[in-house]
């Protein structure tokens, strides 16, 4: 078994409204920050799991990500796997 | 004999004694269930009633869908029995699967403590059972994650189905077509935003939440509960 470092971002989905998002966006141009644009807020994970191969890596965290860490009707989740690490 | 209601009892759960002691108001048993254990007893129905269930970590029920208990609601809601989840409940029941859609934060980012109108939609459910439609009731709402959502094909076949059990006139959270509350395809599962328990005494202002549990009560009286799933 080998040990992978996985980092999972969590947002919501397209046509989900984002009010955080949306909320920090209004504030940037009074902080004096012009041109930013498409401001959408989220959560990221980091985790490490131990598996054969990447690919049983990515399938163990696809699934966690599909049963626990994002509800699916709201969120997606985008995993970037990293490794293998030692540990 | 009255009904008898078990109330789930997660770690961060405060609604548990407004229920039972609403429900005991009503004529009913109450008893607590605490969220490790894996029966539900003798149990007429189940509410899981507001707060925050494990802290609402992650997301709000997202980490009490997985307690002891919920394999226990899940098969005592397929055996037909009455399962009613107010609030912090309506969010452990959509993280189970037992209901459809999600609830997200509230339009306006802001936290609602307030009255809210309501506008009966159907009597099919536990919660609305003999009540009729187009029965206006005032009972509040206490919530940041209130505001319910779901894809349009759930929507329709929410509307087509006359699942909708109750709608906000108006509006105070941005909900996908008012929505205040649903129920199942059989009537006996119910999620709502508003807390009923909260509305029972005339202390607290309004006695219409009362319409609600006593529906629940006489639903759990005559309620059939299989020994096995339908």
């Amino acid at each position: 078994m080998t040990r992978f470092e996985a980092l999972v971002e969590v947002q919501l989905r397209a046509g989900i409204s984002d009010p955080q998002g949306a909320t920090i966006e209004k504030a940037l141009p009074a902080l004096g920050f012009a041109g930013v644009s498409e401001v959408r807020s989220g959560k990221a994970f980091r985790l490490a799991v131990e598996a054969t191969d990447e690919e049983a890596a990515r399938q163990q965290v696809d699934d966690l990500c599909r049963r626990f860490l994002t509800n699916p009707v709201i969120e997606d989740s985008a995993v970037t796997i990293f490794g293998p690490s030692c540990s | 004999m009255s009904a008898l209601i078990g109330v789930v009892l997660f770690p961060g759960t405060n609604c548990e004694y407004d229920v039972i002691e609403a429900i005991e108001a009503l004529g009913a048993r109450g008893q607590l269930i605490w969220h490790g254990d894996s029966s539900l007893g003798a149990c007429d129905a189940v509410v899981l009633p507001g707060g925050f269930a494990h802290g609402d970590y992650l997301r709000p029920g997202a980490i009490a869908r997985f307690s002891p208990v919920m394999a226990a609601v899940e098969d005592f809601a397929r055996r037909g029995g009455p399962v009613v989840g107010i609030c912090n409940g309506f969010q452990v029941l959509t993280e189970a699967h037992m209901l459809p859609g999600a609830l997200q934060k509230n339009r306006g980012l802001t936290f609602l403590c307030q009255p809210a109108e309501l506008e009966v939609v159907t009597s099919r459910s536990a919660l609305t059972d003999g009540v009729e439609v187009g029965t206006r009731l005032t009972v509040p709402i206490n919530h940041f994650e209130g505001n319910y959502t779901c894809d349009e094909r759930t929507l329709t076949q929410l509307r087509d189905e006359d699942r909708v059990i109750l709608r906000y006139r108006p509006n105070p959270n941005g909900s996908v077509g008012d929505i205040a509350g649903i129920t199942n395809q059989e009537g006996n599962v119910v999620g709502l935003m508003p807390h009923p328990e909260r509305a029972v005494d005339p202390l607290t202002g309004s006695t219409d939440g009362a319409v609600l549990l006593s529906a629940l009560i006489r639903y759990a009286s005559r309620a059939v509960v299989t020994a096995t799933a339908r």
